[in-house]
């Protein structure tokens, strides 16, 4: 065995999973994983922990997978994440705890995600589950959204005894991790139902259909129904589109609708009513996570799919595991390139998509170097579909419904980072809703800041 | 659990149902609508609140038979239960504030249009009711609308019933024989509400037309619902149901309707080759 390397890991073969849903990665054994553990070193000052928003004991866990303690092991994660087959999957790992890994410097770092996901997978396929609180406090508390930061927040008061209630609008919990990214990345059954059980079987009810600002009101809950604090984890689901002409025609969806058809709806299971535009040739715009989810979905529904991107490869901000995915899969990138316009024949459907060719010039805001248009570089892409993936923002519905709920410019709730307390009394908030389309580890991390900032309210009220 | 308690057939492809639903009874108003799902592999379709009873914590809804999910819907019977039913979701329809309105709606779309007669009828407004249908068998809630407005003329396409014509000839008439009308509200086909804005619009009476594009979550996340009104992108579900008529791209609107066409006509097809083939 090469310390210097990672333990690899087992995949789908790309060209047989570019036409299947099931998952890319298959994950570790448990020698796999109990070699792989082996090349920890068991810090005395771990760096990874401090990379971890979450920051769980990973020389801990570690150490017991190494010992095959894998009980051990789950039970030392379950202290620090209540998703930890989700975020052993879908953490941006190579930018949190491994970017800071020791072992990094030279080498490899530890695969702590998929060891985190392999603790989590063996868990669940041993029935074992997080302990249920011991004593009950009888307060209650509400939290909207059943995301990564509303399951959280759930969960963890449940641990301190609190009677927690989530509230979410649509059928089923999961938030993003349900309707968002694709079975193939992230198994519903399997893994996010597991998860959300777990939690559940920690006390927390879940009522789905219940659309706060709608059905009922932060206000009525507090004041009617008896909850003394409230916890908003409602997200960032408003997709953006880009304002170019055509954008409305047939063909033309939000990653969100593609993927929500899709995942949610179960498109793709012919078993399901719910219909799907596959398109032939497909370009989706964008260069997130959310992109490369949607063009690996459509390229498995059959189509031919380019990804469209204005700035280069380097500032893709999607995670490089999934762009390295994508392209094996036979994804096609066109980069430092801009749509305006986009072509509709006349029976209203997607023609094709007027193009610029851009390149980098000076460091903007973010500090990225800005695109700029060529001169005279505009060319047209035949395409039958287009979908737009350009990133989301938190939803009024609630803050327009919630007198003295604040939010700023980007319509984001303002919130205390450390409490998550909002400009409201009794009312926290966290996750996408707060910071914009973010990570699921974030919106963890900051759904678990303000379980302890509702702890510390109600226990000094 | 969201039990069906009441089950009537209003035309040959229309029914009502009341569906026990008490949160949402408590609050639903007017030009608000539910989105439900009949069982796990189901769609989630949008259908309007027809009518609620508070007390008795129930919703009323009607609707047309037109593809699968109406078909499994139309197939349930009072005592079974819709695996969701979520809502009140959209805008309430804005009533305060006007003297005279008149209504305009056509076919199912009347049952759209029956809530908001009823309530600006009971609050005072002096309401104006100008219902079309096909033909005669096809007319529902005639007795409701006739009962809850100060005018009713229906109308139909074959003059088997009513009067002969277009919802836009008896509107016409109407405004040309000097009644006046603080706004008219249109609900209905998106051809007759795109007439009826392009009528009114002649005479420049602002006028609210109640859209019904394709919908999945209702609650502003996927998109699907857009449509343009006034150059600007509004998503249905959560900036609508009702926009001002004479900005809204009904053109676009049409053509954005049809996009699932043939997708649901395949499906339609294939169900009925293996009812055939169950069959014989
Ligand atoms: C396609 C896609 C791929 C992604 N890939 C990754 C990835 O690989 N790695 C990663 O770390 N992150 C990824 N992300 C981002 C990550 O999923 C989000 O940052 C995270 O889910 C945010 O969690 P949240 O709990 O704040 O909100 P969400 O997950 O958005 O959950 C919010 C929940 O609140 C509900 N809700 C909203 N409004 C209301 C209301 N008024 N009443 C009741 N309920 C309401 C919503 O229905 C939803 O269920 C991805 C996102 C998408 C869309
Ligand atoms: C806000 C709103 C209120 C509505 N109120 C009523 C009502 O009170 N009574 C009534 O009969 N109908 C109403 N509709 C229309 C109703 O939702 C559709 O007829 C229904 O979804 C058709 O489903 P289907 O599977 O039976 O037919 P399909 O075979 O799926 O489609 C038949 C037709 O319905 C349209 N349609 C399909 N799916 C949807 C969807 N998810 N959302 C909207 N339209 C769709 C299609 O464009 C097509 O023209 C309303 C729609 C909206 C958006
Ligand atoms: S939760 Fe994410 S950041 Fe934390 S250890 Fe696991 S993979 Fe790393
Ligand atoms: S930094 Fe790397 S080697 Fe050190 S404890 Fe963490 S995982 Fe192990
Ligand atoms: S139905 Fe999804 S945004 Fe309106």
């Amino acid at each position: 065995m090469d310390v210097l390397k990672k333990v690899p890991i087992k995949e789908q073969d790309p060209q047989v999973r570019a036409h299947n849903f099931d998952e890319v990665c298959l994950g570790y054994e448990l020698e796999e994983a109990m070699e792989e553990a082996s090349r920890c070193i068991q810090c005395k000052n771990p760096k990874c922990v401090s990379g971890c928003p979450v920051s769980i004991d990973i020389p801990g866990f570690i150490k017991e997978v190494e010992n095959n303690n894998i009980e051990a092991a789950f039970k030392i994660i379950s202290d620090y994440s209540a998703l930890p087959a989700v975020c052993g999957r879908v953490c941006p790992q190579e930018t949190q705890c491994e970017q800071v890994c020791i072992r990094g410097i030279k080498g490899d770092p530890v695969s702590i995600g998929k060891l985190e996901r392999f603790v989590a997978d063996w868990a669940r396929n041993h029935n074992i589950k997080p302990e249920p609180p011991k004593e009950k406090n009888g307060k209650k508390v509400a939290v909207i959204g059943s995301g990564p930061a509303g399951l959280t927040c759930a969960g963890e008061l449940a641990k301190l005894g609190y009677d927690v209630t989530i509230f979410e609008a649509l059928h089923e919990p999961g938030g993003v991790l349900l309707y968002g990214i694709p079975e193939f990345r992230l198994p519903k059954e399997e893994v996010v139902k597991a998860e959300i059980n777990n939690v559940i079987s920690l006390g927390v009810k879940i009522e789905t259909n219940v659309i706060i600002g709608r059905s009922t009101t932060i206000d009525e809950l507090m004041e009617d129904e008896g909850f003394e604090a409230v916890f908003i984890g409602s997200g960032a689901g408003l997709p953006k589109f880009m304002g170019i002409p055509g954008e409305n025609a047939n063909g033309v969806f939000s990653a969100n609708e593609y993927l929500t058809r899709n995942n949610l709806m179960k498109a793709y299971d012919t078993s399901y009513d719910t219909p799907i535009i596959t398109g032939k040739r497909v370009a989706v715009v964008g260069g997130g996570n959310v992109a490369m989810d949607a063009a690996r979905t459509a390229l498995r529904l059959g189509a031919d799919v380019t990804v469209v991107y204005r700035r280069s490869e380097a500032e893709l901000p999607a995670r490089v595991e999934e762009v390295h995915h994508a392209k094996e899969e036979g994804i096609k990138f066109k980069l430092l390139t801009n749509p305006t316009e986009i072509l509709v024949n006349e029976d209203g459907w997607v023609s094709g998509m007027r193009c610029v060719e851009m390149e980098l010039g000076e460091p903007d805001e973010s500090g990225r170097r800005r695109p700029v248009v060529k001169k005279d570089s505009e060319f047209v892409m035949e395409l039958d579909t287009v979908i737009m993936s350009l990133g989301t923002s938190p939803n009024p519905l609630i803050s327009s419904t919630t007198e003295g709920l604040e939010i700023n410019k980007w319509k984001c709730i303002i919130a205390d980072e450390e409490t998550g307390l909002t400009t409201r009394e009794g009312v926290f908030a966290g996750g996408d809703a707060v910071t914009g389309a973010a990570t699921v580890i974030l919106a963890m991390g900051a759904g678990k800041a303000a379980a302890k900032g509702i702890h510390e309210y109600l226990t000094s009220k | 659990m969201f039990r069906i308690i009441k089950k009537k057939e209003l035309n040959p492809t229309v029914t009502l149902m009341e569906v026990e639903a008490p949160l949402i009874a408590k609050k639903a108003q007017p030009g608000q609508f539910v989105i439900l799902r009949t069982d796990e592999g189901g769609e989630r379709i949008p259908l309007t609140i027809a009518d609620y009873n508070r007390e008795q914590g129930t919703v009323t809804i009607i609707y047309q038979i037109v593809g699968a999910t109406t078909r499994i819907l139309n197939s349930m019977s009072v005592g079974d239960c819709l695996q969701d039913f979520v809502g009140p979701l959209g805008r309430p329809t804005v009533t305060e504030g006007k003297k005279k309105v008149a209504v305009v709606g056509g076919g199912v779309g009347c049952a759209i249009a029956y809530p908001v007669v009823k309530k600006f009828h009971e609050q005072g407004t002096k309401v104006h009711a100008i219902i079309g249908f096909r033909s005669n068998e096809l007319v529902i809630l005639e007795e409701e609308f006739r009962s809850n407005s100060s005018k009713l003329v229906l109308m139909s396409d074959d003059g088997s019933c009513g009067e002969k014509g277009l919802v836009t000839d008896a509107l016409k008439k109407l405004i040309e024989s000097g009644e006046q009308y603080d706004e008219v509200i249109t609900i209905g086909p998106l051809i007759m509400m795109k007439y009826v804005s392009m009528l009114t619009k002649q005479y420049g009476i602002k006028t609210v037309a109640s859209m019904n594009p394709i919908m999945i979550d209702g609650t502003g996340m996927c998109g699907g619902c857009r449509l343009s009104v006034g150059g600007k992108t509004q998503f249905a579900c959560v900036d609508g149901p009702e926009f001002n008529g004479h900005e809204i791209d009904f053109d676009e609107a049409i053509a954005r309707s049809d996009m699932y066409k043939e997708f649901e006509q395949k499906k339609q097809d294939e169900a009925c080759k293996l009812y055939q083939k169950e069959v014989s």
